[in-house]
């Protein structure tokens, strides 16, 4: 477990290079820091200021090595490095409003991105004119779409929308790939194709992962609740409506276990091992060491002076975070075995997680 | 010329109503539960079996009804149920009830603050603190954002 600490300003988004020695951040506003690990310490080696508005969403392709960032400023760029330099280039998005998350694809041949304009676009690169396109998928969402994820087939795509409902959509492009076979959600998958919707009481669907394999699917809702819907057990849906406040992230650790962390500010361990049996099963974090030591006769005046109180009254937060978890990234493993996951949070800090399956 | 510019009626217009991609909630169906039946919960009281008054009221919400007058009333029998219990009968009523119950009781328990007559205020407090003991903050952000209102 390790702490880092990227200053004072919330980290709204994150995502790391393929040998995890560099990562990509935004203190939440219109740039994104990029820090080179050096021993224990992160320094800053570039600074990419391209948009306008503030960064809402960074993805960095592993093997690629493109990262592509989206802002409110209703632009995405997809960035390469030339020369040690990262170079932008503008994404044809097509909307009128800002663009929420995005996510590249498994085979890093396309992105998505959702927007408030209530539509997700599925971007390509299109060689002959030397341009990424993007395609829409705009029915049936109602309202802005928070968060997304890919299958590992490359093909199906899961979106949690402020409409209250999370839905599964093909994102196969004819242009640039092959005809998907079936999987457990559905066999015909034309673009756009919606194949699954499941709504929720009433909370925005905040996050949303595919299992490794690509089986079920879980998501957070604000209603303090986490959800997991089983495509192999005929797309039934598991509940678990939990004490704690809503959730923000959620990450598949194996094909059961799940870790989500939200405004609780640390992660919760939940398990999911078939229709109706979705489990928490504890928290994953370091017990504070408890700090009641003695205190000198100069610390009580102190505290009388300033506070005019003589307790020693802590208030921090007795997690290690001290705001809020925004985001949770797998570190090391695979998808099927994570071994480390990293989490920002609004507190400015990035602490990665060590897990034992 | 100066009469016409006073007319400002023009700002009374709901310009939403226009757009054509508007948001209509229409997700809560009304699945025709009227509530409880007052009378029978009613008896259930004044035989002392507060608890099976509890379970009962708490069955039967009419959070799907589209008519507040339905939930008005149904409020109504939730808050006699509630303030008829003693303080020290809270805790066992409350073992009862499973999580979905748990969670139509803590919207009463606002409901009941939002209600606000007399006298009702320090028992309503006294279950909510019970109830919050059982549930934690989850369910007080479920009251918050559950389209289904009671």
């Amino acid at each position: 477990m390790s702490l880092y600490s990227f200053g004072l300003d919330p980290v709204s988004c994150h995502a790391w290079n393929k040998d995890r020695t560099q990562i990509a951040i935004s203190p939440n506003n219109t740039e994104v820091h990029i820090y080179q690990k050096s021993g224990k310490e992160w320094t800053k080696i570039h600074e990419l200021t391209q948009h306008s508005g503030r960064i809402t969403g960074i993805d960095w392709a592993p093997i690629s090595n493109r990262i592509v960032t989206c802002a409110s400023d209703r632009n995405a760029y997809v960035w390469t490095l030339k020369d040690r330099v990262w170079k932008p280039t503008l994404v044809l998005l097509r909307i009128n409003r800002a663009a929420t998350c995005v996510k590249w694809s498994p085979l890093e041949n396309k992105f998505a991105l959702g927007s408030g304009a209530r539509i997700i676009s599925v971007c390509y690169f299109e060689k002959e004119n030397d341009w990424w396109l993007s395609k829409h998928i705009k029915k049936p969402i109602r309202s802005t779409v928070l968060s997304l994820d890919w299958h590992p087939n490359n093909i199906l795509l899961a979106a949690g929308s402020s409409d209250f409902q999370c839905r599964v959509f093909s994102g196969y492009i004819k242009d640039i790939e092959e005809k998907p076979g079936p999987t457990a959600w559905g066999s015909k998958m034309p673009f756009g194709e919606m194949l699954l919707e499941q709504g929720d009481d009433g909370g925005w669907v905040h996050s949303v992962c595919f299992s490794p394999s690509g089986n079920s699917l879980a998501w957070v809702s604000h209603s303090s609740t986490i959800l997991v819907t089983d495509a192999a057990n005929k797309k039934t849906v598991t509940q678990l409506k939990t004490e704690y406040l809503p959730l923000l992230a959620v990450l598949y650790l194996n094909e059961t276990e799940i870790v989500a962390a939200g405004h609780d500010c640390c992660p919760y361990q939940f398990s999911y091992t078939g229709p109706g049996s979705l489990k928490y099963i504890g928290k994953i974090d370091l017990p504070k060491q408890n700090s009641k030591v003695n205190m000198s006769a100069m610390q009580h005046f102190r505290n009388l002076d300033k506070r005019a109180t003589t307790e020693n009254e802590n208030t921090d937060l007795e997690t290690l975070h001290q705001n809020s978890i925004s985001q949770l990234c797998i570190v090391e493993g695979d998808r099927s075995k994570v071994t480390k996951f990293s989490s920002v949070g609004l507190d400015g800090d990035m602490v990665v997680w060590d897990f034992k399956h | 010329m100066s009469k016409a510019t006073t007319n400002v009626d023009f700002r009374k217009v709901d310009v939403d109503q226009y757009e054509e991609e508007k948001y209509e909630d229409d997700a809560v169906v009304d699945d025709g539960v009227t509530g409880p039946n007052d009378a029978e919960v009613q008896a259930l009281i004044a035989k002392g079996r507060l608890a099976d008054a509890l379970q009962t009221v708490l069955s039967t919400p009419p959070i799907a009804s589209k008519n507040p007058a339905v939930k008005d009333k149904a409020a109504q029998v939730v808050m006699k149920v509630l303030t008829a219990f003693k303080a020290a009968d809270i805790d066992g009523a409350i073992k009862n009830l499973d999580q979905n119950k748990l969670d139509v009781l803590m919207k009463y328990i606002y409901r009941g603050f939002e209600m606000s007559s007399e006298g009702n205020g320090a028992q309503l407090l006294v279950w909510h603190d019970k109830v919050f003991a059982v549930t934690g903050l989850g369910s007080i952000v479920r009251v918050l954002t559950d389209r289904r209102r009671v």
